[in-house]
């Protein structure tokens, strides 16, 4: 029996030692075989590859025209290439730099008022200490996030046009009328103040969730203490999500210069146009709507490329100051 | 302890008070559009609504329910939500899961060629001149080919997929399973709840899509409910350019009328958000943690 075991035990060796003197042989299969025994693998790659090559390759290959005089019915292989007289042009545009400095100071507003209010919110939310409040109100805070622009802008019309609902209120308390959506200055207040209101609780998921993973002993070691409320906040909880408020800052400073379309288009109109023209209305207007192709793809491509270098210097002073970076 | 939880002090009762607050100016909007949709033309004309209807009357919900067109946009939008999403992660599944595979070669590659996308694009233009050139301008597949898979979403659920045991997929290949095989009974199966929040995801980025209808679509009965709506709140303020040149004939979208318009798009949401909540906030942190 025994004799029998041990036999059983060698074989097992051996077939173990086999296989191990089989490795360098495996490895030496040629790449046709490995694409031969992935092949199934490789079919279900085949579908998203063709996307990606087709509507993600493709555009940037279309960038090219931002260096020619493009033609529409001759394409980017038939059309004249001009350098960089496009940027050139762009570049002595008046209007291209009102779109530009909106860009950035809508953006900038974003982040000065909408940076800081999911933060705090997020550190009220947790010192609440009552469940079933705390479910409800986050609730109620994360629904602005699912609803489009285009709901939005129309409740903000609504809302705030001469004869809406913050009108009358004021003009019963004797306040008489505010322009809030034509005059500029109470547009970029509204601008900014209902992306707070669309973004600030859904903005605290991330601040909570890191709340969470803060060392309960920390808490506990501090109450020994007598630590008041304040002081845990400012030396425990505030310290404990620094590296989550680094990430999300590094992330918004490298999407200074990119704006999405629907906000600035559903909320601006022709009466505040000089401060609601930013860089994706202006792309579409001269694009899509006047035809100029190659302009509005150059306005594209410089955003794309300052988008870049912004989010990589960002990362770069977030890992000089000894921070993690989004890399 | 007990008694130190229950105790409520000033500060805690500031917190409720805030809290409730900010709660309350989230909620504020749709109160006024229930009630704008709720009351009489004449009472919002002269301006008695505030948060409750003044001369209540269902008038403008009868209006918008028996308008063949809205309802219409309504199945039309609810059925290209349905098809783009099962598109997108028909897409996102097969891309995600070959990509867990360590032995695939060109493995790396791949996923450099897609993470790329992510970072730099060709911007507006190319896109448009794109869907143009493979004459997709006015077709559904505009609204659905375009923005068909998220790099994102892939590489979220590749992230889950690569969390399940090894073991089980091992033991089904020594069953004689194809990679298929384990795909479709072992991997799908595990990852229902990833998969459901990126539906989601992909859901209601269809659902809200303005952008790429705008630019793709003139033909009134190809647009998502989110361009209609567009057009019936912007209704008067094209209309106030149109008056100089004195226009007869073009109506005038009420305000209770755009309210209600604004509640038909939103109740949809309302309707299926508060028990879906959970997998968005999942499907957050889980983006979040990978990136």
């Amino acid at each position: 029996m025994l004799n029998h075991t041990d036999k059983g035990v060698i074989e097992v060796k051996t077939v173990l030692d086999n296989n191990k003197n089989n490795l360098p042989m495996k490895k030496k299969i040629s790449s046709f075989h490995s694409i031969k025994r992935d092949s199934l693998l490789y079919l279900l790659l085949l579908l998203p590859l063709a996307y990606i090559i087709i509507f993600k390759y493709a555009p940037i290959y279309g960038v090219l025209m931002a260096f020619q005089d493009y033609n529409i019915f001759e394409g980017i292989s038939g059309s004249e290439w001009v350098g960089l007289d496009v940027f050139n042009f762009i570049f002595h545009q008046n209007s291209f730099y009102r779109a530009l400095i909106n860009t950035l100071a809508l953006n900038f507003l974003d982040l000065v008022a909408g940076f800081p209010a999911p933060i705090i919110l997020a550190i009220l939310l947790n010192e609440l200490r009552y469940v079933r409040l705390k479910k409800l109100t986050q609730t109620i805070l994360y629904l602005p996030h699912f609803l489009s622009w285009v709901i939005i802008g129309g409740m903000v019309y609504l809302m705030f046009s001469s004869g809406g609902m913050a009108n009358s209120v004021l003009s019963s308390l004797g306040l008489g009328n505010i322009e809030f959506l034509s005059q500029k200055t109470n547009w970029l207040i509204m601008y900014v103040g209902v992306g707070v209101w669309q973004s600030v609780g859904w903005g605290t998921i991330l601040y909570l969730a890191s709340i969470v993973g803060i060392n309960k002993d920390l808490y506990e070691a501090s109450d020994m203490d007598g630590c008041s409320r304040l002081r845990k906040i400012w030396h425990i909880t505030l310290p404990g999500i620094k590296p989550t408020i680094i990430m999300l800052l590094i992330l918004q400073i490298g999407r200074m210069i990119s704006i999405g379309f629907d906000r600035p288009f559903v909320m601006g109109n022709s009466l505040v146009s000089e401060y609601s023209d930013v860089i994706s209305t202006y792309v579409y207007r001269i694009g899509i709507g006047s035809g100029d192709f190659s302009q509005a793809t150059a306005v594209g491509l410089f955003q794309s490329i300052v988008g870049l270098i912004l989010l990589v210097a960002a990362n770069f002073i977030a890992k000089k100051i000894g921070e993690h970076g989004i890399w | 302890m007990m008694s130190n939880r229950l105790r409520m002090n000033w500060a805690d009762l500031l917190i409720i008070i805030f809290i409730s607050g900010v709660a309350i100016i989230c909620l504020v909007p749709f109160l006024y559009m229930i009630a704008l949709s709720l009351s009489s033309n004449n009472a919002i004309i002269s301006q008695k609504v505030s948060l409750w209807p003044v001369e209540f009357t269902i008038e403008t919900y009868k209006t918008i329910l028996s308008d063949i067109e809205m309802i219409y946009t309504l199945g039309y939008t609810i059925v290209l939500t349905i098809i783009y999403t099962i598109f997108c992660m028909f897409l996102t599944i097969c891309a995600a899961y070959p990509l867990t595979k360590k032995r695939l070669k060109g493995r790396n590659f791949l996923l450099t060629v897609m993470v790329i996308t992510m970072y730099f694009s060709g911007g507006l233009i190319p896109s448009y001149l794109l869907v143009k050139n493979l004459d997709l301008i006015n077709t559904v597949g505009s609204l659905i080919l375009p923005g068909a898979m998220s790099v994102f979403n892939v590489i979220i659920l590749k992230t889950f997929f690569s969390s399940l045991p090894e073991s089980l997929e091992e033991s089904a290949s020594i069953d004689g399973c194809n990679d298929l095989g384990i795909l479709m009974r072992i991997v799908l199966p595990l990852s229902l709840p990833c998969i459901a929040t990126l539906s989601l995801f992909y859901a209601v980025d269809r659902w809200n899509g303005f952008q790429d209808a705008l630019f793709y679509i003139t033909s009134k009965n190809l647009y998502p409910i989110q361009l209609k709506l567009y057009q019936i709140i912007s209704a008067n303020q094209q209309l106030d350019t149109q008056q100089g040149e004195g226009s007869v004939g073009a109506f005038i979208v009420p305000e209770s009328l755009k309210a209600a318009s604004v509640m038909f798009a939103t109740v949809p949401i309302l309707v299926v958000y508060p028990k879906l909540q959970k997998y968005f906030v999942d499907g957050v942190l889980t983006g979040a943690i990978k990136g």
